[in-house]
């Protein structure tokens, strides 16, 4: 093993790996497809890549040239962090890792064959393929809403333009406004993620608007850090905000994005802004390999991600019934790594260690007070399970807080060189 | 209120003396040994910051928060993390003093005798504003694991095994050793990286990710991850 190792030089330096690595000489190198550039794929692209020494083929499948993280994107739309902070690119992946980088979108898995198919009409083989594909909105999860209603009522739950629309639009509200956000139901993407972003419009509408309106709406008893932000939306938004459950208004029986209006059991809500966060599933391409349960997500293999549909697909983040671990970006990277390994000891013979996963979630409630929730995690038969967690509390002093963001902000930066280089 | 301290803490501390589980000879002998240490701290009436903050009312403080005083970066997050000084974690930092802070600007590599720690602590204790309500002696907390501080059980450490344990550290460490947000824990001496892990897996530092992360790594894997971050620059 080189520690220091240079990163990787390109097709010289391939060929020398290859030559050294445990595949006979003149045999072609195992090929990993990895559909999707996200936390979980580009962590499993670069993990792949780099421990492999070149022993192995990589090529990522990812249509975006420009990645934005979905991971705080509200602090975008609370101007903490200008949209440019959190986009990436696949560059260094390419240079220095040598992955292969291709920018279209998979439109379908052939199990039998081991073929991923392109948009574009190309078709890649692959001998284990990764699947990272993130999580799509459940068609007719909210009557009335679709994904051409988007511009309308924004999700931004995918990042990038979606984010931006959303961000405007608060800023266009007008004075005294409703901000109304139709949250999901359990199980979805990042679980404090809503109840940041509300703290993160809530920050925006106290310094241009301060007598504008905060709703959620929303079919959960209860929510992540519930006790954090409900703490920091009393001390800092106070009067500002309301959650209403749907015990309370009977639950949103459809939205119309034309006239703004969200209908209730009893009654109808216009809001200036509607952000419709609908029910999700496992990413399309998920569904189409069909290595999805009826929930609509992928049951893996705890120890190796590997989906119990097809033993040479393993699923990665989001897209997973896992057990214990919530979608977030940080769980994405941590299975990410345990997959790699299984992959690498699988197709190259080098050592099998036993996997272990990790999670921490931050989130910012008003300016320097950030709080965090995290678990350990090992792999038993029948899930990945947790072991040990913890909270921030409530009452913790400012110092605390302020270094709790701080903190958030060097694992953003240790997190993106860790997927991207 | 700082001004006041000293003279409270000569008041006070002559009046507990008397009641003291610490003998005047212990006492007189924490006084002898304080010597290594007055070169950075000063203690006592009127007593004024050095290279390291005066030590009045060092008891039940949370640390880097006397004013005036230069503290390490790795100080001042220990003590927004939580870290307060007792009677248990002074014993511990006295030990050694990356025990609790790799960062630490403390030069000093420790009083390993307990026996000598006790003694400077009931020293230090008098220049409190209340030293009857300070604890005599460190519980049990240092006692059961103060030795394990100083097994010699990681130079041998599997490095292979590191680099694959390090994809937990590196979710949030930068492999590169930036350090911003989060500290850089590459390039570290391996005891320094060892004695940093079992102080977080015991619980004697306060950041609740790293006591999670410790928590579960064995012995071995501490070792390993020490001889893979030791190479990492």
């Amino acid at each position: 093993m080189r520690l220091n190792r240079r990163r990787f030089l390109g097709t010289a330096a391939a060929s020398a790996a290859l030559l050294s690595s445990p595949i006979a000489v003149g045999q072609k190198r195992p090929r990993v497809v990895i559909i999707g550039g996200g936390a979980g794929g580009a962590t499993a692209a670069r993990y792949l890549a780099k421990d492999s020494d070149g022993a192995i083929e990589v090529i990522l499948i990812e249509p975006s040239r420009t990645y934005y993280t979905c991971f705080f994107s509200n602090l975008a739309i609370g101007g903490f962090q200008p949209m440019s902070k959190l986009a990436h690119s696949y560059g260094t992946l390419a240079s220095e890792y040598g992955v292969t980088v291709v920018h279209d979108w998979a439109s379908a898995v052939d199990r039998e064959k081991k073929v991923v198919r392109l948009a574009g009409g190309d078709a890649i083989s692959y001998d284990r393929l990764v699947l990272s594909p993130g999580i799509d909105f459940v068609k007719g999860a909210i009557e009335g809403w679709d994904v051409t209603a988007q511009t309308k009522m924004p999700h931004a739950y995918k990042a990038g333009t979606q984010t931006q629309l959303l961000k405007a639009q608060i800023e266009a509200m007008p004075e005294g406004g409703t901000f109304a956000m139709v949250a999901p139901p359990n199980p979805y993407r990042c679980p404090p993620g809503p109840y940041e972003r509300v703290s993160m419009v809530a920050h925006v509408l106290k310094q241009r608007n301060p007598t504008a309106k905060i709703l959620i709406l929303d079919p959960k008893e209860k929510f992540s850090k519930q006790g954090l932000f409900m703490e920091g939306w009393e001390n800092h938004y106070a009067g500002m905000v309301d959650w209403l459950t749907d015990e309370f208004t009977g639950g949103v029986q459809r939205v119309d994005p034309d006239t703004m209006e969200i209908v209730l059991e009893d009654e109808t809500i216009k809001a200036d802004v509607v952000n419709v966060i609908p029910a999700m599933q496992a990413g399309s391409i998920a569904q189409q390999a069909g290595l999805t349960n009826e929930a609509g997500w992928c049951p893996i293999v705890p120890a190796t991600l590997q989906s119990r549909m097809d033993e040479n697909i393993h699923v990665l983040g989001d897209a997973t019934q896992n057990g214990d671990m919530p979608k977030s970006g940080y769980s994405a990277n941590s299975q990410a790594k345990a997959a790699a390994m299984a992959i690498r000891h699988a197709l190259t013979g080098s050592r099998a260690f036993k996997p272990r996963f990790s999670n921490t979630c931050w989130s910012l409630i008003s300016p320097d007070n950030g709080v965090k929730v995290g678990a350990s995690y090992v792999a038993t038969d029948e899930k990945i399970a947790k072991v040990d967690g913890f909270i921030s509390q409530n009452n913790e002093d400012d110092a605390l807080r302020k270094q709790t963001y701080e903190e958030s902000l060097g694992w953003y930066a240790g997190m993106t060189a860790d997927m991207f280089g | 209120m700082r001004a006041l301290i000293p003279a409270l803490v000569l008041a006070f501390g002559f009046l507990s003396g008397a009641t003291s589980v610490a003998s005047a000879q212990d006492i007189a002998r924490g006084e002898r040994l304080f010597n290594a240490c007055l070169r950075c701290h000063d203690v006592g009436k009127d007593a004024k910051n050095r290279i390291g903050p005066h030590l009045n009312g060092v008891f039940d403080r949370k640390a880097a928060t006397i004013e005036g005083a230069t503290y390490s970066k790795a100080m001042k997050r220990a003590g927004a993390d939580g870290l307060r000084w007792t009677i248990d974690t002074l014993n511990i930092y006295i030990q050694n003093p990356k025990n609790l802070v790799s960062g630490t600007r403390m030069n000093y590599r420790g009083m390993r005798k307990e026996k000598d720690r006790s003694d400077l602590l009931a020293y230090l204790r008098q220049f409190s504003v209340s030293p009857a309500n300070i604890p005599e002696a460190s519980a049990s907390l240092l006692r059961q694991d103060a030795p394990s501080l100083h097994e010699e059980t990681y130079l041998d450490g599997d490095a292979e095994y590191g680099e694959y344990l390090s994809g937990e550290c590196t979710s949030c460490h930068q492999s590169s050793g930036a350090d911003k947000g989060i500290p850089s824990i590459t390039g570290w001496p391996q005891p320094d990286f060892v004695i940093a892990l079992r102080a977080y897996k015991k619980g004697h530092r306060p950041h609740p990710v790293m006591q999670m992360i410790a928590k579960r790594l064995s012995e071995e894997e501490i070792a390993a991850l020490a001889a893979y971050f030791k190479e990492l620059h």
